[in-house]
This record gives C-alpha cells, sequence and structure tokens, in this order.
C-alpha cells in the first residue's frame, strides 16, 4: 500500500474517480505510516476509529456516483483550527483540555467537499515559535533528518507531508509559519492573499497578520486544495468578498511572467549558499523565458522590527481570553482572582508565549503606542507602498524563503536569533500578499525554498509560476 | 447644603443599551431576564477563534442619536480594544471606540424652571457591554451570568456643562426622552438600559482650571443621580474649606446609606492599551446614510410637545406633562382618537392613571388601564354618566380586575344618580338625621354644603352627581 501515500493529491483524486484504489485503501495505508512514524510526532491527536468509518463512507459515495470534490481523501488539520467535539490545543497546556464546541470555517469547507480529517498536527505554542520547539506536546523532528527541526510553527504539517502521512495538510502563516517550515521539509506551501481564507475558528495569534493556507506536495497539489479552503465568509469581517479563481485551472496556463529580484537584499545575504542556490533557481526561469527585474523593497529591513511589535501587540489581547475562567487550564493553586488568572496563565502559557504576551502590552502601554505601535504601523504602510510599487513593473517577486537551511534542534537559544529565522517571510504579512515557497536545491544536505510573493489575490499567477519551477527541476520529489 | 460661593462642574457618561434585536457583534438575542448564560453564543463567550460582525442596527441606532442632538457624524467608524482583566469580561478586552467616535459634537437644551440652557455633548461611542457577576448566590463563589455580555452600549459623554444636581438630573431626563423617542432604546433604568457615571468637582467662580474631579459610579436612577451629585458637592465643598484636597479617584455611590466612597484612585487605574481591532474594518458613513436617517427621524420630544400646544390646545406644562416619554405620548394620542376632550384626557393620564403607575413601581407601557378605558371613562363623565369620585373607583378595579367600562358600570352599581327625585329622598334623609347643623347652615354656617353633599355622597356611593345635590340643597335653603 506503500505508493498509495507516496502519490500527490491530485493522483489520488483521480485514482479514486477511477475506481484504481479505495479511500478505505488510502486511509488505512495513512493510519499504519502514521503508527510507523510516530517518533516524528507530527500528530497532537489522531482520529483512526472515526477516519475508518468516514473512508467507508466515502467508498460508497464514490460507487454510488456522489463523490465530492475531495471525497475520500485523507487530510490533517493544524490543531489551531477548531473542529467541533475535538480537542483543540493551539500547541499549549492552556488548551490540553479544551473540546471545541464548533468548527472552523476551514475545517466545515474542507469536510463539506468529502475530505476526512485524519487528525490534527504538532505546532509552535500558539503560532509562536520558527523551529516547532515550543510545542506543549514535544518538537517534530524533521523527517529528512530527524536530528533537525521541520521548522514552525506548521512544522507538524510541513513534516506530515513530507514523511507521507498526508499528501495535503492545512496550516497558518503569520510571519512565515507556511513558508518556513515548507522550505525545511522540502514541501510547497502557500499563504494566500490576507483575507481570502476565513480565519473563523482559527485560533487567533495576531489578528491582521494571521492567514491560514496550506501544505501539500507541489503546486498543482497547492492549487488544487487552495481553492477548497478559499473564498468569502461573513463571519469574518476581514475576509475579502472578492471571486475565487479556479486555481486548479490557472496553474496550468502558459502565463508569461516578469520576476522582481530585490538586488540590494540577495547581495547582503550573509549565507552564499542559500544566495548561489537562489541563483540558479532564479537562472532555471529566465532560462525558461521569465523576464527578470531587478526591483528596490527601500523599507524591507525594517520588517522584523515592525513585525515584532504589532505582532505580540496583538498576541498580548488576542490571549487575554485565556483567564482560568470560562475554559482552558485553570490552576489548582489560588486563594483569590488575583492568582486565578496569574497562576492558570503562569502555567498554562510557555515561555515564548509569555515572552510575546510582555513584548506586546509593553508596546501598547501609556507613554509608549506612540513610540512602538503606531512607528510599527507606519512602517507597515511604507512597505505595502513598496510593494505596490514593485508590482507596477513586475507578476512575482523572488526572494529565497530562509537565510538558511534547516538547523539543529536545539541549537538556537537565542530568541532574536530565532526570530530572524522570518526575516524574508514577515513582509508579505505585513502587506498581505500571497507568498509561496517552493523546494529549490539543498544546502548542508537540507532543502532551502524559492519564495515567491504575489500581487493581491494574484495566488494564481505564483502557482503557475512555481508548477512551472517544478515541472523544470525535480526538488519536490521525495527521494 | 450651602455652596459657599463654590462653582459645581460636572460631566455625565450615560451608557445608554441599544434597542437592537441581536449584540453588538453577535447574533445572540438580548432579552432581559433570560435563565443565566443562556444568550451567549461562542463569540460571547470569547472562545478560540470566533470573530466579532458588527451589527448594522447599532449603526443606525448612534446614527439616529447624532442626528437628534445635531451633532457632527464621524465619516469613518473605528473600533479598538479596551484591555482589562475581569471575570465577566470574556476576552479580556471590550471592543469599544477611541478616535472617530461614531458621533462627534452636538448639544441638548434642558428647561430649569422658565430658562433653557444649552448642554454640549462631547462624543457618543458605540461598545459592547460586559456580562454580570454575581456574588451572593453560591457561599464561597462568584457566578457569571453572560447573557448581558456583547449587548449594544451607546456611551454619551457630556461636556461640564452642568452645574448643579438639578441640571444633571434634567440632563439625563432629556437624553432618556431623546433615546425613547428615537425607539432606540426602552430606556429602563431598572434593568440598566441607561446607567450613569458622574464626573464632578467644584472650583470658585474666578477660577480659570477646574477643579480636581471625582468620578461618581454606579448611580443608576434620577433620584440617585440627583442625591449622590449633592453629597459629592457637599463632600468635596467641606474638604476644601478645611483646607484638605480632592483626590482625582473613583467613587462608588451607596443609595442605603446615601454616601460615595473611594473606590479605586488613579494611581491604581487601568492602564487599557487601546489599539485598533484588527478584527474590524473601518465602517465608512455615506453623506447619502446621514441624509437618509435625518429624513426619517421620529418626532422628538420639542417637536411633539409643540404639535401638543398648537393642535391640541394643552398648556405648555400639560404638553410637557404628555411628552415625558414616547410610552405616555402615545398613550396620550390614543386616548384622544376616542374623540374626547385633551385636557380630560391629560389630567386623567397625569393624576390618577400615574398615581397607579407610581403605586405598582411600574411603567406606562406596563399600564392594565388602556387608553381605551380612560377614554370611556372621561365619556362617561362628560356624559354625566358616572360621578367623578365613582370614576376614580372604576379605574382602580379596572386596574385590578380588569374588564369593559360599561359592564363595570352596571356591575358595580356606579351609575350616577342624577334622577332628582331621588336624590331629593336621599337627602331629606340625611337633613333629617342631621337637623342641628341643618340649623346652623340655614343661619348662614355655608361651610356646612359640603358636609350634606358628602353625607349624600357617602349613601348613594359616590353615585350622585354632586351637581344635583348642590342644586337641590339650594333649592331647598331657598324656600
Amino acid at each position: 500500500m506503500s505508493e498509495l501515500i507516496n502519490l500527490s493529491l491530485t493522483d489520488q483524486i483521480i485514482g479514486l474517480a477511477d475506481k484504481s484504489f479505495s479511500s478505505k485503501e488510502i486511509t488505512d495505508a495513512y493510519l499504519d505510516e502514521i503508527n510507523n512514524k510516530k517518533i516524528l510526532n507530527c500528530f497532537i491527536s489522531v482520529f483512526e476509529e472515526e477516519s475508518k468509518e468516514k473512508a467507508l463512507l466515502a467508498d460508497k459515495n464514490i460507487a454510488n456516483n456522489k463523490a465530492r470534490p475531495l471525497e475520500g481523501i485523507p487530510i490533517a488539520h493544524k490543531d489551531i483550527f477548531c473542529i467541533e467535539d475535538k480537542k483543540t490545543t493551539c500547541g499549549s497546556k492552556m488548551l490540553s483540555n479544551f473540546i471545541s464546541p464548533y468548527s472552523s470555517e476551514v475545517f466545515t469547507k474542507l469536510d463539506s467537499v468529502g475530505a476526512i480529517t485524519i487528525g490534527k498536527t504538532n505546532m509552535d505554542e500558539f503560532a509562536m515559535g520558527s523551529s516547532n520547539e515550543t510545542s506543549f506536546y514535544g518538537n517534530v523532528l524533521n523527517p529528512i533528518n530527524e536530528k533537525f527541526s521541520p521548522g514552525g510553527s506548521s512544522g507538524g504539517s510541513a513534516a506530515a507531508v513530507r514523511a507521507n502521512l498526508c499528501s495535503f495538510a492545512t496550516a497558518t502563516d503569520t510571519g512565515g509559519s507556511i513558508r518556513q517550515p515548507a522550505s525545511f521539509c522540502g514541501v510547497t506551501g502557500i499563504k494566500p492573499t490576507y483575507g481570502r481564507v476565513s480565519r473563523w475558528g482559527m485560533i487567533a495569534f495576531a489578528s491582521s497578520l494571521d492567514q491560514a493556507g496550506v501544505v501539500t506536495k507541489n503546486a498543482q497539489d497547492a492549487a488544487l486544495a487552495l481553492k477548497y479552503i478559499s473564498g468569502f465568509d461573513q463571519k469574518d469581517s476581514t475576509s475579502l468578498n472578492e471571486e475565487v479563481k479556479d486555481f486548479q485551472k490557472e496553474v496550468n496556463l502558459n502565463q508569461e511572467h516578469v520576476i522582481g529580484v530585490p538586488k540590494d537584499l540577495i547581495e547582503n545575504m550573509k549565507n552564499n549558499q542559500v544566495r548561489d542556490s537562489f541563483n540558479e533557481a532564479i537562472s532555471v526561469l529566465e532560462k525558461d523565458g521569465a523576464k527578470i527585474e531587478e526591483i528596490n523593497l527601500p523599507h524591507i529591513e525594517y520588517s522584523l522590527p515592525a513585525y515584532y511589535v504589532i505582532a505580540p501587540a496583538e498576541c498580548s489581547a488576542n490571549l487575554a481570553r485565556y483567564d482560568g475562567i470560562r475554559f482552558g487550564h485553570r490552576s489548582d493553586d489560588v486563594s483569590s482572582l488575583e492568582e486565578l488568572y496569574v497562576n492558570s496563565r503562569t502555567e498554562g502559557f510557555g515561555r515564548e508565549v509569555k515572552n510575546r504576551i510582555f513584548i506586546g502590552t509593553f508596546c501598547l502601554s501609556a507613554g509608549y503606542y506612540d513610540a512602538f505601535y503606531n512607528k510599527a504601523l507606519k512602517i507597515r504602510n511604507l512597505i505595502k507602498g513598496d510593494f505596490d510599487e514593485a508590482f507596477r513593473k513586475v507578476s512575482a517577486i523572488a526572494m529565497p524563503t530562509c537565510s538558511s537551511s534547516s538547523f539543529e534542534l536545539g541549537s538556537i537559544s537565542d530568541p532574536v536569533e530565532m526570530y530572524e529565522q522570518d526575516i524574508y517571510t514577515i513582509p508579505a504579512n505585513l502587506a498581505g500578499l500571497p507568498a509561496l515557497s517552493i523546494p529549490s536545491g539543498k544546502v548542508d544536505n537540507m532543502p532551502v525554498g524559492l519564495q515567491l510573493i504575489g500581487n493581491y489575490l494574484e495566488e494564481g499567477k505564483i502557482l503557475n509560476l512555481a508548477n512551472k519551477f517544478q515541472k523544470l527541476t525535480d526538488f519536490h520529489e521525495f527521494k | 447644603m450651602s455652596l459657599n460661593n463654590w462653582q459645581p462642574v460636572i460631566g455625565l457618561e450615560v451608557h445608554v443599551q441599544l434597542a437592537t434585536k441581536t449584540k453588538l457583534f453577535s447574533s445572540s438575542p438580548i432579552a432581559f431576564g433570560a435563565e443565566p448564560n443562556t444568550q451567549a453564543s461562542e463569540i460571547d463567550l470569547g472562545l478560540p477563534g470566533v470573530l466579532p460582525v458588527l451589527n448594522k442596527e447599532a449603526i443606525s441606532h448612534a446614527l439616529k442619536f447624532g442626528c437628534a442632538i445635531n451633532a457632527e457624524i464621524s465619516e469613518k467608524v473605528i473600533f479598538a480594544r479596551k484591555n482589562y482583566f475581569y471575570p465577566d469580561l470574556p476576552k479580556g478586552y471590550q471592543i469599544s471606540q477611541l478616535d472617530d467616535p461614531i458621533v462627534g459634537k452636538g448639544s441638548v437644551e434642558i428647561k430649569l424652571g422658565d430658562k433653557t440652557k444649552i448642554i454640549g455633548v462631547t462624543r457618543a461611542h458605540l461598545e459592547e457591554d460586559a456580562g454580570k457577576s454575581i456574588h451572593d448566590l453560591f457561599a464561597n463563589n462568584s457566578a457569571i451570568d453572560l447573557n448581558r455580555a456583547g449587548t449594544c452600549l451607546l456611551e454619551i459623554v457630556s461636556e461640564p456643562d452642568l452645574s448643579s444636581a438639578e441640571e444633571a438630573v434634567e440632563y439625563l431626563k432629556k437624553i432618556h426622552s431623546i433615546v425613547t423617542f428615537l425607539g432606540i432604546s426602552d430606556g429602563n433604568m431598572s434593568q440598566g438600559s441607561l446607567r450613569c457615571d458622574a464626573n464632578v468637582s467644584v472650583k470658585k467662580p474666578d477660577d480659570q482650571e477646574l477643579g480636581t474631579r471625582t468620578e461618581l459610579k454606579n448611580i443608576n436612577s434620577f433620584k440617585f443621580v440627583e442625591k449622590a451629585i449633592i453629597f459629592e458637592i457637599d463632600r468635596q465643598i467641606k474638604e476644601l474649606e478645611m483646607g484638605g484636597e480632592i483626590i482625582q479617584e473613583t467613587r462608588l455611590y451607596d443609595s442605603k446609606k446615601n454616601l460615595t466612597r473611594s473606590m479605586r484612585s488613579k494611581e491604581e487605574a487601568n492602564d487599557y492599551r487601546y489599539f485598533p481591532e484588527p478584527d474590524l474594518i473601518p465602517i465608512q458613513i455615506s453623506k447619502d446614510q446621514i441624509n437618509d436617517i435625518r429624513k426619517n427621524l421620529p418626532e422628538l420630544p420639542e417637536m411633539m410637545k409643540e404639535r401638543f400646544i398648537k393642535s391640541y390646545a394643552l398648556t405648555d406644562e400639560n404638553a410637557e406633562l404628555v411628552t415625558i416619554n414616547k410610552e405616555t405620548a402615545s398613550f396620550f394620542e390614543d386616548v384622544l382618537s376616542y374623540e374626547v376632550a385633551p385636557k380630560n384626557a391629560v389630567n386623567w393620564i397625569t393624576g390618577d392613571l400615574f398615581a397607579l403607575l407610581n403605586k405598582n413601581e411600574t411603567d406606562i407601557s406596563e399600564s392594565k388601564v388602556s387608553p381605551k378605558h380612560i377614554a370611556e371613562i372621561i365619556q362617561n363623565i362628560e356624559n354625566q354618566n358616572i360621578s367623578g369620585p365613582s370614576a376614580k373607583k372604576l379605574i382602580e378595579i379596572l386596574w385590578s380586575d380588569g374588564g369593559e367600562v360599561q359592564e363595570l358600570i352596571q356591575k358595580e352599581g356606579l351609575e350616577q344618580i342624577s334622577n332628582d327625585s331621588e336624590i331629593e329622598r336621599i337627602l331629606d334623609e340625611v337633613i333629617s338625621e342631621n337637623q342641628k347643623q341643618y340649623e346652623q347652615l340655614k343661619e348662614g354656617k355655608d361651610r356646612l354644603q359640603g358636609f350634606f353633599v358628602g353625607q349624600v355622597m357617602k349613601k348613594t356611593s359616590g353615585s350622585a352627581s354632586p351637581q344635583v345635590v348642590n342644586k337641590l340643597l339650594k333649592e331647598k335653603l331657598s324656600r
């Protein structure tokens, strides 16, 4: 059965439709493999019995010609998406006992097109982290080399796809949490335009930056998967009431591309190997006919500090609801209301989450708001302006996803060094632009990713370009 | 209270609960007195992953208020998070407004005897209400009811233009009447639909700067507003005259002891760390929308009063009395629809009916006596069918037992005896029983005339026509 788990999402759909195999066969194969690879720690929950039952129902639907678009396809959800009657932990002790009474829109949409939720993937606590080491449930191992980090915060989703535990996992990206793990694990991950996918039921880290997306084996699959989670949702006021194009169709069109490359940023890269690998990837596209343009993004160097003001500020408010009163962890050691708050939160949150709550609370405090938060918002607008300017002459912007390939677990202890992991991914979040990462080479025997950033609502264009690259290269093949 | 040449300076913050069908950011219904926590959805509970969706009805209610007080209306409405921890504040922040409140500067006119005074309104903004903490239900535990959490409040902030407790009460009554006439609130103070905080300071008339102010909380009736402010002005003057100083602090009014006491000082005050709510996008208010609301604004108390004076020839005082609130005004007009004299309608509504409402501690919307009842009573008096005292009896029976006016007149034998011979027979009876007094009356002791009329009324249980009794008595005396 191992050949079934090696298949791409697209091939699984084709195989199910022409009855080459059944949903039961794929589901059982994945459940076996999840069991075999428990050491990777990709999952926080696995729904074995329920998945098997759903697979049988799916096979019936297929037999009766009632198959929905993702009928019988086992998928995994990042444990940040609420699912009714299921434990939803967000990687935190705080929510270790939280059974959600309602479902996220992302889950509901995929459930309604027939996908089977096989389990919920591990992640950095409240999506705060770049190595998966902040998870209360232990870190995920990188399937390519178990000593290495899978990246974060969607490390569980990226590693699960890489380890053939599913062909499609949902994920979220606030500052690079889809693209960086995709880069580290050698898989394809896309964060669409802010507002493209409803945030309803997706546990908030930084509301103005959080966006759901997908991790898959290739750009074809990403286009297909993204189609089924996108769309306006009146339950999310920031969701965009825009037509969702058929990304799956667009990915295969013969489109012309003008690729913008931020020259200064590439020249200033410290890691020569990553730079060389990036330049090679660009030349592959150039040889294929893409036009390469040098562009300037003058304010991009301020992305990291702006992000580390805005994201913690929003997080400090978003995480205030975890107070031990209505749900979540409540300390046993309590003799006053004050202690109920302090002890529940002290015990329930990990160190990195606390760091960010402190930073955010500080930045919003009386007397500091203008110096930090307001200034960060101004930088954010300048960065948006830089991108607007660049997209007047290019159809996509390329840069490396990360400044390095994966690092060994436990090797980065300085928080700021860890924050710098997101230096190339954060700008797309600040601007709200769609961005993806595809495998584009190897550095120190671990994969590195090529990041493609598109203009607003132009996910289709960058997916088309990524697909083109994957037709010319085999970095995305698991070998 | 002696002011000793001190000048009080008062500003009010009035919280009006808007009569919307659903909450400000969720579709939960709003109803007072429901079972605890039955009107709280996942949004009101602040569960992980939920998002607010603005209730458009609240916007239109707020705009109506803005138009009614001729205020500036913001073109852009932005919500902000106000951060603080409290067990009945589910998210750990309240969605409120800081910059760009929906309603800007406006004013209202209050009446003080013959004079009028313009009171400035600084702003009015929309915000969600918190839940309720109940501390006396369980031993050693507090209970939380989140039914109220998320209901729409309009916080109306006045300029410090009020200079006495009396003015404060008049202003509050004015706000009450505006919001009830607009139909944007039920204005029920006992159920907390209108709540008030007062900022109070005193200064010498020549002082350019205002004195240090205190904020009085928990003054939720017209009576308490008056008492609390009077107490606080007095306390501040005494303190200053003894050489002390006023501390800027929040004080709680204790209605049982009629005093205010310190709740928290400025130093202990929360730093609310306001920042723009990232889960909501700014709302644009168009000129058309404002014009539309202005055009369809219901009749306001002043306009209605003017109309009553003109159309029904009411005195200024009577017109004021029946336009005290919307319910009374429509009750009055309903009575008039049965073609009775307006003056009689005013007298019966503001006299006997108000007395009954007071006695039963309810308001006119809950009246058990209907406009039709009042109209029929008046008609029966006008036709000399029943006497005044009988009518008073009738209205009380209607209140306690209900029924139809004509049937009750028959059943209770209240029909006026205007038959001269019958009354004469009873009068003769009374004279023979009170020979001595009758002699005195004959000798010119005129005030005994009332005694005889009273005795006849008593014997007929009030159903004799007093005019007829007087007439007959005069005839006898002149014989």
